[in-house]
């Protein structure tokens, strides 16, 4: 991103918000299709910094979502929220570019999206644990359940050669953990926005559980 | 579970619908697009159960056809229905007669509630 360019003239960035995943649902389209969705809780964020080229050296609008109790806030972080005349937030996100700048301390609402839009939801999907090839790589297990097999079934097999090249490959597909990362998902389709109630609803799916925050960009 | 509800109800229409059970006889009016016209289609049979709750809760209807045995689940709220008739309300003890499936003929039938 080249920094020359004012704030209002960047393109190829995306403005966004933070949300809440409320949880799926499935509504009708025109044609009496059921399509499945999510609901997303999107705002209001508080703007409590606007970080400049002067300044910070880049453009980007921060955002705050969530409210927490006072004597859960340290006294740095008050003091910042203090500044945008704002109470604590649990969550805060930089954005690179806003179609325009919005004030300190104004609200960003779920009416910056429209429907029709095409959104990216970023969230922390949900933890499986410690998984096996099979769950985590979709392996196949190996061989078949008869000729003296008994305890190879879930098993990954031949990890590679043997004296060359001595070692397993870097990124070979093993056994660990298994989700709770960050995922992103690409162009889903705003069916609606409910303006007062601030809600999103999304066609498809979101990753994390119901309640986590989510980041959803257009 | 609230806030869904009140993005479900912006976006689904609420119609008053018949209160049927597992063991009602139902005809479901189901609108039909072929090419540009539209119709209705009589699909009519056996209520076997009814699934989930509010406005994305279904129905399961199975019929004979032909001698064999075809189900069908409907969205109840589902804007292609043009309207639930019930024709006979039936006395069974389950509210998923999934047994019905197993018998066919004279054993198949079900005993008609007087009213």
């Amino acid at each position: 991103m080249d920094p020359s360019i004012p704030l209002t003239l960047k393109i190829n960035t995306m403005s966004g918000i933070i949300g809440k995943k409320v949880g799926m649902t499935s509504i009708f389209d025109t044609d009496g299709k059921q399509i499945p969705c999510t609901v997303i809780l999107a705002g209001p964020c508080t703007v409590t910094q606007i970080r400049t080229k002067e300044k910070e050296g880049y453009h980007a609008v921060q955002l705050a979502f969530g409210d927490k109790k006072e004597k859960h806030t340290s006294r740095a972080e008050a003091g910042h929220f203090r500044k945008s005349n704002t109470g604590p937030k649990r969550k805060l996100m930089e954005f690179r570019s806003f179609p325009e700048a919005p004030e300190m301390g104004s609200e960003v609402k779920a009416d910056l999206f429209a429907a029709g839009d095409f959104v990216d939801v970023t969230g922390t999907s949900k933890g499986k644990g410690f998984q096996g090839v099979v769950r985590r790589h979709h392996f196949s297990g190996v061989g078949m359940q008869t000729h003296g097999q008994h305890n190879r079934l879930r098993a990954p097999g031949s990890r590679g050669a043997s004296s060359y090249p001595s070692r397993v490959l870097k990124g070979m597909r093993t056994a660990g953990q298994m989700g709770a990362t960050r995922v992103k998902i690409q162009n889903l389709e705003v069916v609606k926005v409910i303006a007062d109630q601030n809600l999103l609803i999304v066609k498809g799916a979101v990753p994390g559980h119901n309640g986590s925050f989510v980041i959803v960009e257009k | 579970m609230d806030l869904i509800n009140i993005a479900a109800e912006s976006a689904v229409e609420k119609r008053e619908m018949p209160a049927f059970k597992a063991g009602d006889t139902v005809t479901v009016f189901y609108k039909i697009k072929e090419g540009n016209k539209e119709r209705v289609q009589q699909y009519q049979g056996v209520v076997l159960q009814r699934k989930g709750s509010g406005l994305t809760q279904t129905f399961t209807v199975r019929k004979i056809s032909n001698g064999v045995g075809v189900e069908r689940i409907f969205p109840l709220y589902s804007p292609k229905i043009d309207r639930i008739v019930i024709d006979k309300r039936g006395i069974v003890r389950r509210a998923r007669i999934y047994y019905l499936r197993d018998i066919s003929g004279k054993k198949a039938r079900i005993e008609e509630k007087k009213s």
